[in-house]
């Protein structure tokens, strides 16, 4: 089973597109379900975790993997 | 959201390049929260056309990287401007980097507020419907009344 309810591919989007995708996306969910992202801007690193910290959806997991970075945001 | 941090924003440059910066942090800063408002005047106004026509010229601008190096007297032949923006333009396209029109529609949707200087507006015969719809007109006072409460405020 899937760890999260709703997927963002953001892939091949640049600065700032992957995060405002997100908040999009994250507008349209509830409280406390979790969307992943899938970027491969190297910046969104360093971006949803900001992103995070200052909107107060938790960055949940931020991982790496061929050239793709994945991320889990908790809705607030 | 009153007590949502405020960012203040002037956009005084109506080329392809400069168009970005307002756009990109206002629609982020809006993402992340923020009250915006940005403040175009003077060639600033170029990017709340309905239609853009914004270019970039090499012309001045020895910072801008170039496939080879090109002389300036080179630069300033016709069509030369036509060139670089026809390149600029593909390259942030193939980049996935979001165009200009792009980038404003989505500040449009975040609810940021677009003022239009009317002094400016005035001063190049402009008309008010030379503009996207949903924009205000005002004046520097119009821009202090936000500015003086933002938390962040650029001049651009």
């Amino acid at each position: 089973m899937a760890d999260f309810d709703k997927e963002l591919d953001a892939s091949g989007l640049n600065c700032p597109l992957p995060i405002l995708r997100a908040k999009k996306t994250l507008n349209d969910m509830t409280s406390g379900q979790v969307l992943r992202i899938i970027a491969t801007d190297p910046g969104s690193v360093k971006d949803f975790d900001a992103f995070a910290k200052q909107t107060g959806n938790e960055l949940l997991k931020s991982t790496e993997e061929g050239g793709k970075y994945y991320f889990l945001i908790k809705k607030k | 959201m009153s007590d949502a941090k405020k960012l203040a924003i002037i956009a005084t440059k109506g080329t392809l390049d400069w168009a970005y910066p307002p756009f990109i942090l206002a629609s982020t800063a809006s993402a992340l929260g923020y009250d915006t408002q940005i403040f175009f005047t003077f060639y600033g106004l170029q990017l709340l056309k309905k239609k853009l026509c914004l270019q970039v010229s090499p012309l001045g601008n020895p910072a801008m990287p170039m496939p080879m190096p090109v002389p300036v007297l080179i630069q300033a032949l016709p069509g030369m401007q036509a060139i670089m923006t026809s390149m600029m333009k593909a390259k942030m396209k193939k980049k996935g980097v979001a165009s200009v029109d792009e980038l404003r529609q989505l500040c449009i949707e975040a609810e940021v507020k677009l003022v239009a200087c009317q002094m400016t507006v005035d001063l190049f015969d402009f008309k008010h419907s030379d503009f996207i719809d949903g924009i205000e007109f005002g004046g520097a006072a119009t821009f202090f009344e936000f500015a003086g409460q933002s938390d962040i405020c650029l001049y651009i």
